[in-house]
């Protein structure tokens, strides 16, 4: 169906430009802030181009796991709320948010960003879960990374509550920080035909024919990756992918200060 | 009755609301769009259509539908994490919602469409179904529906014998009297009542008394959601 | 009883807005009379003629209109036809007997015509109560697109798009290089020979979308496209 678009991107690609001017390597205008929910324990906004997501975080208190009984826990969710993109429908949350969601909880829990066992309150009774919702509010591509951005930042701008106990009091935040040990970076390049391109406007993401979305840290280890759309890759074309990730992670970095 | 509530809780004056802001088409993909801010409490509003309506049994051959679709944010509840999806309360207030716009609303032009409206909220801090009402009323108008006037919404009521307009979460939990929560909506060129809820104890003289707070308060409501609406077409010097 | 305007030409209106008293006005669509007063009830741009006043909607969704020339397109095929997307609430047919200036057999293929995906300059000849419309591409100007990139701009900017006889859109055209067509729903069809071309009309487009209520646009336009290097005819 966008077969003719597709050829029509190709040939600007070809020419080194794409759709919206930006070359192949060029990610739109990034603009982040942070507290931007006072609801929320922590939150961040990031923009990327006409992309704005939100990010929050919610801190509870629960039994830990069994197995782990001195770690506190993490969760990552994700609402493609319809407010955001007409092609999104009310609903339990898609294939399209899951993938998201655990792409971007990958990302953080790996890298260890989170030190979980600093979450402890009780040994084996009571320990801390960080709760990390991710919601687009205009979707015009490559939330991978917006929500990847948004959600470090809200994670290293939160503040836990005061605890009473074993009760919450949201009403009162205290000075102390999450306890972070990695700050993971996370770029999305896409292939279509012999093109590798950055940071996809929602036209890109339709004719592409896979993704790479790599998460870095400072000394470019990678703690998570994850392939998407319907074509292979070669390990050529995915070595080429996790290095231009490795340049451009670099630049990404810059907002997460 | 003594009035014991004589100092509101955050220094307000009795017929002032808090601090408004409001910004039309904020969401490019959308219709339509606005935010609006009343206090803490944030509500963005999205319009789609008229487009398409499935199911087909749900089509009006002779006017389009309005379908209103309010939630809070997992992150925006004043407490606990609001569990995601949708409650038998956003429930409810997607549907006061939908009878707040409808009787302005003129979708005669469009049968068997939909108009779609979705609000959620990011923050909140009390009178988050009237700021929902009011950012739905900009995005509506925002949108290019044919609409017989804009709708002004506000929580008004009685705390402790005391009229007061726009309560915060603090006065809608004040436990050291009685209060009553009334969330309206009024269309301004008619002074006619489209959204009205009570919550609360109080006596009927003080329940029209606090209507007519809130029809003395909505006009400024309105005049915050127009100007809103004419500044998205003021345009700054390109270089 | 006042008889007066109480808003100034070409400026913005929004619902409920009280935009004259008096009977000395005859009220356009977009508005209505309450009364003593012409009140709006859409957001628009004022616009007075005589003792007419009209409102130009600054938004709203493409209301099809008989005889508007649109570019739609193939969602499906079936045997009897195209089914067409229009950018609008509506669905669009185009049957076989309008399909083209030739005669089509009965039993031909035809996603040899038009197949899913394509895009085609067509007109409406018809609109039924329910706002179903009916396609031709019988008639001048109509053809399937071949290349070229579409975009998409709020309906209710075509006409300030396409200026008064053409005049907008043949400047941009001119400076340019590219060919464009754009359709009343507000689908545009733009091909040049190489990309920056198309680019640059695109930005352009989307610039008068902006600014299409602003005086002095076809200024700032050919400001705009001089500034891009763009030789504009008629400086």
């Amino acid at each position: 169906m966008t077969n003719k678009t597709r050829i029509h991107l190709i040939n600007y690609l070809n020419k080194d430009i794409r759709y919206d001017g930006r070359k192949k390597d060029q990610y739109r205008e990034i603009s982040v802030e942070t507290d931007v929910s006072k609801s929320a324990e922590g939150s961040a906004r990031v923009k990327i181009g006409d992309t704005e997501v939100m990010a929050g975080v919610k801190f509870e208190v629960g039994q830990p796991y069994p197995d782990i009984p001195e770690e506190g826990t993490m969760m990552v969710n994700a609402e493609l709320i319809p407010l955001s993109n007409p092609e999104f429908e009310p609903g339990p949350p898609s294939i399209q948010a899951i993938e998201l969601a655990r792409v971007v909880d990958r990302g953080i829990r790996e890298s260890k960003a989170i030190d979980t066992k600093k979450l402890c309150i009780k040994k084996g009774e009571l320990v801390w879960t960080v709760i990390i919702d991710l919601i687009p509010i205009n979707d015009a591509g490559n939330l991978f990374d917006a929500f990847a951005l948004a959600a470090m930042l809200a994670i290293k701008q939160a503040r836990f509550p005061k605890l009473n106990g074993d009760k919450i009091d949201y009403k009162t935040l205290t000075n102390k920080k999450l306890p972070l040990t990695a700050e993971p970076v996370s770029v999305t390049v896409l292939k279509i035909g012999e093109h590798f391109i950055v940071d996809p406007i929602t036209e890109e993401e339709k004719v592409m024919d896979a993704r790479l979305t790599v998460a870095l840290l400072k000394d470019n280890t990678l703690c998570a990756i994850q392939k998407g759309g319907s074509m292979p890759l070669s390990k050529e074309d995915i070595e080429k992918m996790i290095d231009i990730a490795t340049e451009k992670a670099k630049e990404l970095r810059k907002y997460l200060k | 009755m003594i009035m014991v509530y004589k100092k509101r809780i955050d220094g307000r004056k009795f017929d002032e609301t808090r601090k408004i802001e409001a910004k039309v088409g904020v969401i490019k993909n959308a219709d339509g769009s606005a935010l609006f801010k009343i206090g803490k409490t944030t509500a963005y509003a999205a319009v789609y259509g008229p487009k398409d309506l499935y199911p087909r049994f749900m089509q009006n051959p002779e006017k389009g539908l309005l379908r209103c679709n309010y939630n809070m944010l997992p992150f925006s509840g004043s407490g606990d994490r609001v569990r995601p999806g949708p409650s038998r309360r956003s429930k409810e207030i997607s549907y006061v919602t939908e009878n707040a716009l409808l009787p302005v609303v003129n979708l005669d032009n469009f049968p068997n469409a939909v108009v779609d409206v979705f609000i959620e909220l990011p923050q909140t801090d009390a009178g988050s179904r009237c700021a929902g009402i009011c950012a739905a009323s900009m995005a509506l108008a925002d949108a290019g529906i044919v609409m017989k006037d804009l709708v002004g919404a506000v929580a008004v009521g009685i705390v402790d014998g005391q009229v007061v307009v726009d309560l915060n979460y603090d006065e809608e939990s004040y436990d050291k009297g009685d209060v009553a929560d009334i969330p309206v909506a009024i269309i301004p060129s008619t002074g006619e009542f489209t959204l009205l809820q009570m919550d609360g104890r109080i006596k009927k003289k003080d329940f029209l008394k606090a209507l007519d707070a809130a029809k003395k308060i909505v006009p400024k409501i309105i005049e915050v959601q127009r100007k809103a609406l004419k500044n998205k077409f003021e345009v700054k010097n390109d270089k | 009883m006042t008889n007066e305007l109480k808003v100034k030409d070409k400026s913005v209106v929004v619902p409920g807005e009280v935009i004259a008293e008096g009977m000395n006005y005859l009220p356009g669509p977009g508005m209505y009379r309450k009364g003593n007063e012409i009140i709006s009830s859409q957001l628009g741009l004022i616009k007075i003629e005589g003792k007419v006043i009209k409102i130009i909607p600054l938004s709203g969704k493409y209301l099809p209109k008989r005889g508007d020339v649109i570019i739609g397109r193939v969602r499906d095929v079936n045997f009897s036809g195209w089914s067409i997307e229009t950018n609008s609430a509506y669905g669009a047919m185009l049957s076989m007997k309008d399909g083209s200036n030739d005669y089509i057999r009965r039993g031909a293929d035809l996603t040899k015509y038009f197949n899913i995906g394509d895009y085609i300059v067509t007109k409406i000849y018809n609109v039924t109560s329910q706002n179903l419309i009916d396609l031709t591409m019988k008639g001048p100007g109509l053809k399937k697109l071949v290349g070229g990139r579409i975009i998409k701009v709020s309906p209710s900017k075509v006409p300030r798009i396409i200026g008064k006889q053409g005049s907008m859109v043949s400047m941009i055209k001119r400076a340019t290089n590219c060919n464009i067509i754009v359709g009343q729903n507000g689908i545009v069809w733009i091909k040049g020979v190489n990309p920056e071309d198309e680019i640059i009309t695109v930005k352009t487009i989307k610039k008068i979308e902006k600014e299409s209520h602003v005086s002095g646009l076809t200024e700032r336009i050919r400001t705009f496209l001089s500034k891009k290097g763009r030789k504009v005819a008629g400086e």
